[in-house]
């Protein structure tokens, strides 16, 4: 033991007994645009008309890919497929305030960010229909694909920052989950592990307020997610997930400080899942249609279209043309997407290590001839 | 005689353990509105929300504090909704509930039972289709159970929640629709196999889905003049050695068959006892059949390149005969 020095010894004097520890705790909430599209204080230096309408675009896309997804999975023609209605200033924001060589670490909601990273609507057409060339990006090569596990992709974010700092770039990773992720150990561990040593990570805990069918309430006692960020001495802000100004400010603001060395941020986006968990879920079953009809009024796009409708940025014609513009590209990544044709059965076997070991081919050979007896 | 599926016989068995013993307790995530799967359906309502308790996303959690729980007297059965996402927390269940009796020199047991739903389910991919059973047979102290039938999942559960040591309990997410006949609502024994179709030409032994694949295949044998005798092990840990050596004794020939990769799996524990058993008594190598050591793939044609079909197990059983 290391004998007490006499400021210590002091200390020690002064905690004797039951003492008030002041411990600091303080969480910013930021919230530009509200609901009804009426700006609070001064905008960003970001968010001119050009690039407001830029953002407003990315959102509307996202939400139309939704549809169509939904409606191809509906048709027998897409896998189990998790929407994003409602939350899409979450992701797009993120992914905005971002730079091209920083890394996103998504979990499976937000093909916004995906698709404002250059992730291509056919590629995530490919992936959702069940195939993995989907996540083999022709964009992003570093991103990581969805993940599946809840919350597995924390620790991996911690692992992305520390290899970034190791090989002495200025770059930085940002792992975006849910509510219900922040129960997990995972979670825990990689932000304690991301504060203790102070790594260029901004995690994102988009709280749609449900967890499958657990509700927010049912998930932790926390009064905010932000919150858990402080005993990990990790800076927590509170966000206004459904406006994607505020969300892509406070990534932009936890990107700088993370490039400059002086560690993680955990961003709570408050937001809603309008819809249902994935399409293998029917959400009637467990929560009120009251509550989600009145969570359609904060939802993201209408609140920024009515911000830009009142500068006289946009109107109904702007709208016809970007929605035609959306489902056209809809149509032709569906289209490219359906032409696909199932992957080549060897790809289990070729994906799976840098050289095929011997006794694979065997395994391989086999399973061809009994494709052909077939 | 009632009928029933095989998630409702489950079902049934725990509603009247939990009613008979108080100390009968559930927990996992989305237990509130009746499971994931709805095989707890109609439970919330009738114990409330403390023996049927909705758990955050937290499943080291979960199974650590059933096994704390187990520890102190009470019996949880806890829910992993599916055998992967059991692996945030199968420390708890191979480092501390497998282990605690022996270690605590015997003053203390862990009677919990913990629920792996298993096995390709259409188009899961990689992440949630895995038949991981082999994994805790390998681990001393635990109990492993694979029920392939509605009657099956009725008996053993109800033995699982009876034990009194840690059972790792393993249903087939692609049987919870299945319908089958349920006699009795009696405990089934652990290590006691079933005798699923009797022959005498090749005995095929095997567990959980494939059983009724490996059914499948012997019917179509019998149509060609070969017998298979199919013996559904019900539990691997313990294993019914003695109806396989009978059986094997009778038909010179065995296949071991399951969906699970085939490289380390259960099958090959079993190849290895009857050879080593039964060496003279052999007509024939003794073979497996498995999945290749792959990821189980997303797409449904190449999902389906991997499973252990009826027309797979049946060539095997032909070569086999003819040897
Ligand atoms: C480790 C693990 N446990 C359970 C699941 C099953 N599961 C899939 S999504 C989900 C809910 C996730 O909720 P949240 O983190 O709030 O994200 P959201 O779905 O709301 O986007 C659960 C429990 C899983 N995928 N991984
Ligand atoms: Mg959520």
């Amino acid at each position: 033991m290391v004998p007490p020095t006499d400021s210590k010894a002091n200390d020690a004097e002064q905690s004797i007994g039951n003492v008030q520890l002041d411990v600091h705790l303080r969480i910013r909430r930021i919230g530009y645009i509200d609901a009804t599209g009426k700006v609070h204080g001064a905008l960003p230096e970001f968010a001119d008309t050009q690039e407001l309408i830029r953002l407003y675009r990315a959102m509307v896309l996202t939400r139309v890919f939704d549809e169509k997804a939904i409606a191809l999975q509906r048709t027998g023609r897409l896998g189990t497929y998790a929407s994003s209605l409602g939350q899409e200033a979450t992701p797009v924001g993120v992914a905005a305030a971002m730079r091209s060589d920083d890394v996103l670490l998504p979990s499976f909601r937000e093909h916004g960010a995906q698709l404002w990273r250059g992730v291509s609507t056919e590629e995530l057409l490919l992936f959702w229909g069940g195939d993995e060339r989907g996540n083999d990006f022709k964009g992003p090569r570093e991103d990581f694909p969805v993940s599946v596990p809840v919350a597995s992709h924390a620790p991996h974010a911690v692992g992305v920052a520390l290899a970034m700092r190791l090989r002495g770039e200025d770059r930085a990773a940002v792992c975006v989950f849910g509510d219900g992720a922040t129960s997990k150990g995972d979670f825990y561990e990689a932000i304690n592990l991301a504060g203790v040593w102070r790594l260029p990570v901004v995690f994102v805990a988009t709280n749609n307020q449900w967890a499958i069918s657990v509700p927010r309430s049912a998930q932790t006692a926390a009064e905010t997610l932000a919150q858990k960020a402080i005993a990990a001495g990790v800076e927590g802000v509170l966000v206004d997930g459904n406006d994607v100004v505020s969300v892509r400010a406070a990534v932009e603001t936890a990107l700088a400080k993370a490039r400059a060395g002086d560690g993680p941020t955990l961003i709570e986006a408050e937001t809603y899942r309008l819809g249902d968990h994935t399409t293998a879920d029917d959400a009637s079953r467990y929560r009120d249609d009251a509550e989600v009809s009145a969570h359609w009024k904060s939802e993201p796009l209408s609140r920024l279209r009515q911000y830009l409708t009142d500068q006289g940025a946009w109107d109904h014609d702007d709208e016809e043309a970007l929605l035609a513009d959306c489902a056209a590209q809809m149509e032709v990544a569906t289209e490219a997407y359906l032409a696909a044709g199932p992957w080549s059965p060897e790809a289990i076997f070729t994906h799976l290590y840098a050289t095929l070991p011997a006794d694979y081919r065997d395994q391989l050979a086999a399973l061809k001839r009994e494709m052909i007896n077939d | 005689m009632a009928v029933m599926t095989y998630a409702d016989a489950a079902k049934t068995t725990l509603a009247e353990e939990m009613r008979r013993d108080p100390l009968v307790w559930c927990l996992g995530e989305d237990l509130g509105r009746g499971g994931v799967f709805g095989q707890y359906k109609g439970l919330p309502e009738e114990f409330g929300p403390q023996r049927i308790s909705d758990a955050p996303i937290s499943e080291a959690a979960i199974l650590g504090a059933a096994v704390g729980a187990a520890m102190t007297g009470t019996r949880p059965v806890v829910e992993m909704r599916f055998a992967d996402f059991a692996l945030c927390a199968v420390d708890e269940l191979v480092n501390q509930a497998a282990k605690a009796r022996y270690m605590f020199g015997g003053q203390t047991k862990v009677p919990l039972v913990v629920r792996e739903p298993m096995g390709m389910w259409r188009s899961s991919a990689a992440q949630h289709s895995q038949s991981l059973e082999s994994w805790y047979t390998h681990i001393p102290g635990l109990v492993v159970v694979c029920p392939a039938t509605p009657h099956d999942n009725r008996g053993l559960l109800k033995t699982a929640i009876r034990s009194d040591d840690p059972v790792v309990y393993m249903e087939h997410k692609n049987l919870w629709a299945l319908e089958g006949e349920v006699p009795d609502g009696d405990p089934i024994p652990f290590g006691v196999a079933r005798i699923a179709r009797a022959g005498t030409d090749v005995t095929i032994v095997s567990w959980s889905a494939t059983v009724h694949a490996a059914t499948e295949a012997a019917e179509s044998l019998a149509s060609e003049g070969i017998e298979a005798e199919v013996i559904d092990l019900r539990t691997l840990w313990p294993w019914d050695k003695r109806a396989v050596f009978a059986s094997v004794e009778k038909t010179g020939r065995l296949i071991v068959a399951h969906e699970s990769v085939q490289v380390g799996g259960f099958g090959a524990e079993v190849a290895a006892t009857v050879a080593d058993a039964l060496f003279g008594k052999l007509k024939a190598p003794v073979k497996r059949l498995g999945s290749p050591r792959v990821p189980i793939a997303y797409a449904p044609p190449l999902e389906d390149m991997l499973r252990v079909t009826p027309a797979k197990i049946a060539e095997m059983a032909r070569t086999l005969v003819q040897q």
